[in-house]
């Protein structure tokens, strides 16, 4: 079997979650997902990633407004979001540990995930460095949450969490995640040591396929040149020469 | 207003102490050479509001003691990491924190335009932010389907300070495709602006930049500063200065650190 690095992994096992999505904005510090944009272009005509920090793929022209706007409008999406905390009802953290008032460390802040939680059809949640720090039973502030009353607009939503361990689905009728696949080398008993919150575990799991060449080719070819535009020092140090 | 004589100290002065002042977000037009006026006269207990989200400016601010509260959706150093000095102050409970989400603060912005109470935004339900902000709340819409929504209160800043490429002779300043900072700052009771130069004329009258006009009735003051944005970008004009954030992400993540950089940066030579 050809080697790939960690990188490449999760931008081939991302790429195959963006399904049938037409326009996906890949965000500030997010190579990989803007990686597996790339990817799903080329395997999925039709979509189209746009990309921060590369001109030519920002296709935005009327203030920062305009995105939230496309995505109200069902144009854009497909969305990754991280975080410092996920928990078991797919709420993210991007603010603070601790007491919010008086945090023990705090981060940047929410950006746009209260809002586009509501409006982008398919949410991927992407947490690398998967542990019970991370994938909590209940977050410290929930920058966004999929918990709305009754009756509440919402056309889209979390539907998948992928870390470097393994892949959840979210059903959003029991508010609560499914272990999808486990990635090549983890267990089942891995995730459930690793995870801080509940949730459910198939009789059978499958493991997460690897890359098959073809894949690897394109990442590391056409992907690698085009993500080098905003994401240079990633692509050469994480992505492998052809 | 036409572009005035105004020293970028003289500009300063128009902010007072506890003034609710909106700045753009990073790379959309900060006025940094503006700013370290601000920081050089001793600002104290500014309302910063972030257009929505801020970077390098709003750290400088807070990191110099000028800033009680920052309204914002995010702030970091992007690519550098955190916000180490607003960081800081926040777990310290050295500044108020108003968290944001990105939409809201728009809203905010175009309801405050459009003076209007309120702005309505999709989404945010479940948050901390509807939770914990006493000024957020849900409304049922008044129309079928007669759903909840999440009404936001209008932004109306005392001032929103800018850095744009350039103004005319006639007092129009253009800021380009920043939709969002001409929102701000006709939300704003007093706009400043500074601007890299003056183009002899009236862009009024050329239809590819004046959609990018904030025009002369909602400036009410304009002075010159050459890279008066840097070390944040300020497209189309130049990038950011990569070396100077770098020196400053570093120094920034210790006091004395910080206070050292900042010491260099009031202080150097030939630099108004």
């Amino acid at each position: 079997m050809t080697e790939f690095t960690k990188e490449e992994f999760l931008i081939a096992t991302m790429a195959g979650l963006f399904g049938t999505g037409r326009f996906m904005v890949s965000g500030v510090n997010s190579p990989i997902p803007a990686a597996a944009g790339l990817l799903h272009e080329r395997q999925s005509p039709g979509f189209f990633v746009s990309i921060h920090g590369d001109p030519d793929r920002t296709p935005f022209v009327d203030g920062g407004a305009e995105p939230f706007d496309m995505a109200a409008q069902g144009r854009l999406d497909t969305f990754v979001f991280g975080g410092v905390q996920v928990d078991g009802q797919a709420n993210i953290n991007l603010v603070s540990i601790g007491d919010p008032g008086r945090p023990k460390k705090r981060f940047t802040g929410s950006f746009g995930a209260a809002g586009l939680y509501y409006l982008i059809p398919n949410i991927v949640l992407f947490f690398p460095a998967h542990s019970r720090r991370t994938l909590v039973d209940a977050v410290d502030f929930r920058s966004a949450s999929p918990l709305a009353p009754a009756g509440a607009f919402r056309q889209g939503g979390p539907k998948w969490l992928l870390t470097d361990r393994c892949l959840f689905r979210f059903d959003e009728g029991q508010m609560a995640f499914e272990l999808a696949s486990v990635h090549p080398g983890q267990t089942v008993r891995d995730i459930r040591e690793a995870t801080g919150f509940a949730y459910r575990e198939p009789r059978d799991v499958p493991t997460t396929p690897v890359p098959d060449d073809a894949t690897l080719a394109m990442i590391r070819g056409e992907v690698r040149d085009q993500l080098a535009v905003a994401y240079g020092r990633f692509a050469r140090s994480c992505i492998k020469d052809p | 207003m036409t572009p005035s004589s105004l020293t970028l100290a003289e500009m300063a002065a128009l902010i007072p102490d506890g003034a609710r002042l909106a700045l753009p977000s990073e790379n959309s037009g900060v006025p940094v050479r503006l700013i370290r006026a601000l920081i050089r006269r001793g600002a104290r207990d500014l309302r910063l509001v972030g257009g929505p989200t801020g970077g390098f400016a709003i750290d400088l601010l807070v990191g110099a003691g000028c800033v009680a509260s920052v309204e914002a959706a995010g702030v970091s150093l992007g690519a550098r990491g955190l916000a180490p000095r607003f960081c800081a102050a926040v777990e310290a409970g050295e500044i108020e924190m108003i968290d944001s989400t990105c939409p809201a603060t728009h809203a905010g912005f175009i309801a405050g335009e459009k003076r209007l109470p309120f702005m309505a935004v999709r989404g945010v339900f479940g948050s901390d932010m509807l939770a914990r902000r006493r000024d957020w709340t849900t409304l049922d819409n008044p129309f079928p389907p007669h759903d909840p929504v999440v009404v936001v209160p209008a932004i109306l800043p005392d001032i929103t300070a800018l850095h744009a490429p350039l103004a005319d002779e006639a007092g129009n300043v253009w800021v380009g495709n920043r939709r969002e900072v001409k929102t701000m700052a006709r939300a704003s009771a007093l706009v400043l602006a500074t601007v890299e130069r003056i183009h002899p004329g009236n862009l009024i009258n050329d239809s590819a930049m004046a959609p990018g006009l904030l025009t002369r009735p909602y400036v009410d003051r304009i002075t010159l500063a050459e890279r008066g944005a840097a070390p944040t970008a300020l497209p189309p004009d130049y990038g950011p200065d990569g070396a100077m954030l770098d020196a400053y992400a570093g120094a920034a993540r210790t006091r004395e650190g910080f206070d050292a950089w900042l010491s260099d940066f009031l202080n150097e030579p030939g630099v108004a």
